[in-house]
């Protein structure tokens, strides 16, 4: 039952930050938040929505994962610690380069081992100044998954104990993963 | 010519123990080759020669046409030095080991005594190696060859002592000259002479294994941990030497063995007794010896000192009170 | 001057363990801080076989990357194999035969135990025994011939085709597998016997290198490593996948948390792998191994998608973001030793150096998997 109940805190964290934005923003995920309560109709929601709804129940089957949340780029560290009560496992922290969309987007997946669920936590953050904190605090075993995103993608992790490469080179200062890296 | 005029029995008896530890050395390493392939159910060495037997030649010409590297920073003559100090001790420890009642180097009274005297120099060898080769792996093993031979020193030497007591002699051809019979009158079984003689041979073994480094005691040079300990600078004949003194030391320690306690060059059944009895319970033991080797993964470095601090030592001082009451009681009666 | 050029200050000097080291099983280097024999500080430093097979997935064509998975964990490489191929099924909804998810079950659990076997026979090997592990290779050497008269290759296998196989199995496949398994499991008494119940190896493995639940939850730790600290998480038990539900099987699960839990995890895995594999042959079906229709060029639906499997080593993970082209737009391989060994630090704090290593053989490392 861990999950109704991340489910329950992160919806409750999404929308806090949604109140912060301004007015017409937040109207606009408030009519998103109303598919809740229907779980497989979430999907569809978000193939419909143009910007994803911060928070979708996906179909394990289709999408091997069960939750999907977007939160601000300052709120990582909260929904990693509503995790961590809910006695989540870090599985894996990446990035993806929206090059297009001139942003970074930072993956967290997360598993329950007890009560079998996934749950992903994304933020998006500009291309230009890709940064957001760590939650290496929380999790220590996301420090060496930042500092390998942080390789890749040039992500700063701002409070990391230690940045430096760990899959590159220690003199590499290119970004392997970002869309405009060339050899 | 006469054999046993002083200057050429001693010269003779000087090149015949040089021959025998270089032989011995060679070929049990090819026996320790052959023997863990016929373990592990492989073949082992069988190229060179019919069944590998040329091998040990092979392996000593290559490894004396390799150069003898001395890397930077290392303390040139102890690097030197400690090869020889392993091997030279061990080679002169065969001068008193009786192998038959007349084919011994030099029938000293104190054979015994002289034995002990040199075997602690190997470890002294080992640590210089260790030191001088300026390698933190090669200090670690140092440290670690050091503090286990001390160790295993202890017990070993009581146990001895307590032969001694019962043997009342410190000339190992007399020792060996005393168990003359059936093999029920061997040390190792004689009841009458202390109770626990058996389990005395087994605390001997375990602490020769100990002392001559041997698995599943190879701290000094645990392969996984230190990657060769304290011979992991050396190349070509440095480790060459080292290996023969490793082996030579195992020859020795199995001789002891055999002397104390399994009756030395005598018949198990009291007839034909020779040189021959000796090779073979000899290579008896050393065989066991490999045989340990390729069986038992190794022990842990508390768990050696451990072994030897409270398992060991107890039991051969209870050994030693156990014997020396005996003796007393045999004088009441 | 000393050797110890820093103790003079700090009482501590540092070892270099690796990258070429033989208790480190490839190119892993180990900064050890040492306060004589006793780890102050392990510092794992990777990347010496980095090849970075995530951009390599974002030049190539969905299909194109197939053959990486493979060289990712080379022990266990039909496991990626399987995790690839779920991943992008999932993604494009390409459906697979029944006989397929047989006969990839059979194939990726005979992998599984080469895998243990192959770990079993280095990690005494790590303890200083050498002779089980060639007692491993001998059984392990029957497994890759037989995998190798399907696969086409003994080590790096590609033979996961999206949707189904590269190749059917044929009746010597089946009879040799029984074999196998008939032979396994009467050696199986034999290693414990010889190595499990042999009182120096149980010396050096109870109570060491203790990995608390906590422990590996807090760093994502997987696989034997997660079920030997006494929590029943398996991928083919909790998330199944393929036709594991079908299956009959058990997920051994120690709660020591020691080193000696972890070996006994890995060493009853390989009785439920022959279990497994022994009921995949009786129910295995026939028909065809690939489906009908597979498009040329696979093209998933914009979105991302997750796919988990069970290795050898632990969770193997893929996340796929698709772009709705013939490439994918980001692949991320999640390694189940990379969590793994990101606890090292912290577990092997205050150990002594051979106690150490015998934690780093139980965490199971294939370096390239790591460093992907």
């Amino acid at each position: 039952m861990s999950l109704a109940k991340v489910r329950e805190a992160l919806a409750a964290l999404v929308a806090a930050s949604q109140e912060e934005l301004p007015p017409e923003e937040a109207i606009e995920s408030v009519t998103e938040e109303t598919p809740e309560a229907a779980a497989p109709e979430g999907e569809q929601a978000e193939e419909a929505a143009a910007p994803p709804p911060p928070l979708v129940d996906t179909n394990h089957a289709k999408k091997g994962f069960h939750l999907d949340v977007t939160v601000a780029p300052d709120q990582v560290v909260q929904a990693a610690e509503i995790l961590d009560g809910e006695k989540y496992t870090i599985e894996a922290v990446t990035g993806v380069d929206w090059i297009k969309e001139e942003q970074m987007e930072v993956v967290y997946d997360y598993c329950d081992t007890a009560d079998f669920s996934r749950v992903v936590i994304r933020a998006r953050i500009p291309r230009a100044t890709p940064e957001l904190p760590t939650i290496s605090r929380v999790f220590p075993g996301a420090d060496w998954h930042e500092r390998e995103t942080h390789d890749f993608f040039g992500i700063t992790f701002v409070g990391h104990p230690d940045l430096s490469p760990l899959l590159l080179p220690e003199d590499a200062d290119y970004h392997p993963l970002l869309k405009d890296f060339t050899a | 010519m006469n054999l046993q005029s002083e200057p050429v029995w001693l010269l003779v008896s000087l090149v015949a123990v040089i021959a025998f530890a270089a032989l011995n050395a060679a070929y049990l390493v090819w026996v320790e080759r052959k023997g863990a392939g016929h373990i592990q159910r492989r073949i082992g060495p069988k190229e060179v020669g019919p069944f590998g037997l040329l091998q040990p030649l092979a392996d000593g010409a290559k490894l004396m046409s390799k150069q003898l590297l001395v890397p930077k920073g290392v303390d040139p003559v102890l690097f030197k030095v400690a090869p020889i100090l392993v091997l030279v001790p061990a080679i002169m420890s065969f001068v008193t080991i009786p192998f038959s009642e007349t084919l011994v180097g030099r029938d000293i009274n104190l054979g015994l005594l002289m034995i002990f005297a040199f075997a602690s120099v190997n470890v002294l060898g080992i640590l210089i190696g260790g030191w001088g080769s300026r390698n933190k792996y090669a200090v670690i093993s140092a440290v670690r060859a050091v503090s286990q031979n001390i160790a295993y020193e202890v017990p070993m030497l009581v146990i001895v002592l307590s032969i001694v007591m019962v043997s009342h002699t410190l000339n190992l051809n007399e020792i060996v000259r005393q168990q003359a019979g059936f093999f029920w009158h061997w040390n190792i079984f004689r009841l009458d002479l202390s109770l626990l003689m058996p389990v005395s041979f087994l605390v001997f073994f375990v602490c020769m294994l100990a002392e001559t480094n041997r698995a599943p005691f190879d701290m000094a040079e645990a392969e996984s941990e230190l990657i060769a300990g304290a011979f992991t600078e050396y190349s070509g004949m440095g480790f060459g030497v080292f290996f023969m003194g490793e082996y030579a030391n195992i020859v020795i320690g199995c001789a002891l063995a055999v002397i104390l306690f399994l009756g030395g060059w005598q018949c198990p059944f009291g007839v034909a007794s020779g040189w021959w009895w000796f090779l073979i319970k000899l290579y008896a033991l050393i065989w066991s010896v490999v045989w340990i080797r390729w069986t038992y993964p190794r022990t842990q470095f508390y768990g050696l000192l451990n072994l030897s601090w409270k398992i060991l030592i107890p039991i051969a001082f209870v050994n030693l009170i156990l014997t020396s009451a005996q003796m007393k009681l045999d004088n009441l009666f | 001057m000393s050797v110890f050029a820093e103790s003079q200050t700090q009482e501590t000097f540092v070892v270099n363990l690796g990258p070429q080291h033989p208790a480190t099983h490839g190119v892993l280097r180990v900064k050890l801080t040492m306060d004589g024999e006793y780890i102050d500080r392990a510092e794992p430093i990777l990347g010496y076989i980095h090849r970075m097979h995530e951009k390599n997935a974002e030049v190539g064509t969905w299909a194109q990357f197939m053959p990486n998975t493979g060289r990712m964990d080379y022990l266990h490489a039909l496991a990626y194999n399987f995790g690839y191929s779920i991943a992008v099924e999932r993604a494009a909804g390409i459906e697979v035969p029944e006989r397929a998810e047989y006969i990839r079950v059979i194939t990726c659990e005979l992998n599984r135990i080469s895998s243990h076997l192959l770990w079993f026979g280095a990690f005494v090997l790590d303890l200083g025994g050498f002779t089980p592990l060639l007692y491993a290779f001998d059984d392990r050497e029957q497994l890759l011939d037989l995998l190798e008269t399907v696969t086409g290759s003994r080590l790096t296998y590609c033979y996961y085709r999206f949707g189904g196989l590269y190749n059917d199995i044929d009746e010597n496949f089946v009879d040799g597998s029984r074999a196998f398994i008939k032979r396994l499991r009467s050696r199986m008494p034999m290693y414990h016997n010889l190595v499990t119940k042999n009182i120096i190896l149980m010396k050096r493995l109870i109570d060491i290198g203790p990995i608390s639940a906590e422990m590996c939850r807090k760093y994502g730790a997987t696989g034997p490593v997660l079920r030997g600290s006494g929590i029943n998480f398996d991928v083919r038990k909790n998330e199944p996948y393929s036709v594991y539900p079908e299956l009959d099987f058990d997920v051994p699960v120690y709660s020591e948390c020691d080193c000696m839990a972890r070996y006994m995890v890995r060493m009853d895995e390989i009785d439920q792998s022959m279990r497994i594999i022994e009921q995949a042959l009786d129910k295995l079906p026939d028909g065809p191994i690939k489906p009908e229709k597979v498009p040329k060029l696979i093209k998933p639906p914009k979105g991302d998608y997750y796919a988990a499997v069970e290795a050898a080593r632990g969770t193997f993970s893929i996340r796929l973001v698709s772009d709705g082209t013939n490439k994918p737009y980001r692949l991320k391989l999640r390694s189940p030793t990379f969590s793994n060994l990101s606890l090292y630090e912290e577990a092997s704090k205050g150990m002594l150096l051979a106690d150490a290593l015998a934690l780093m053989g139980s965490l199971d490392l294939v370096i390239p998997e790591i460093d992907r």
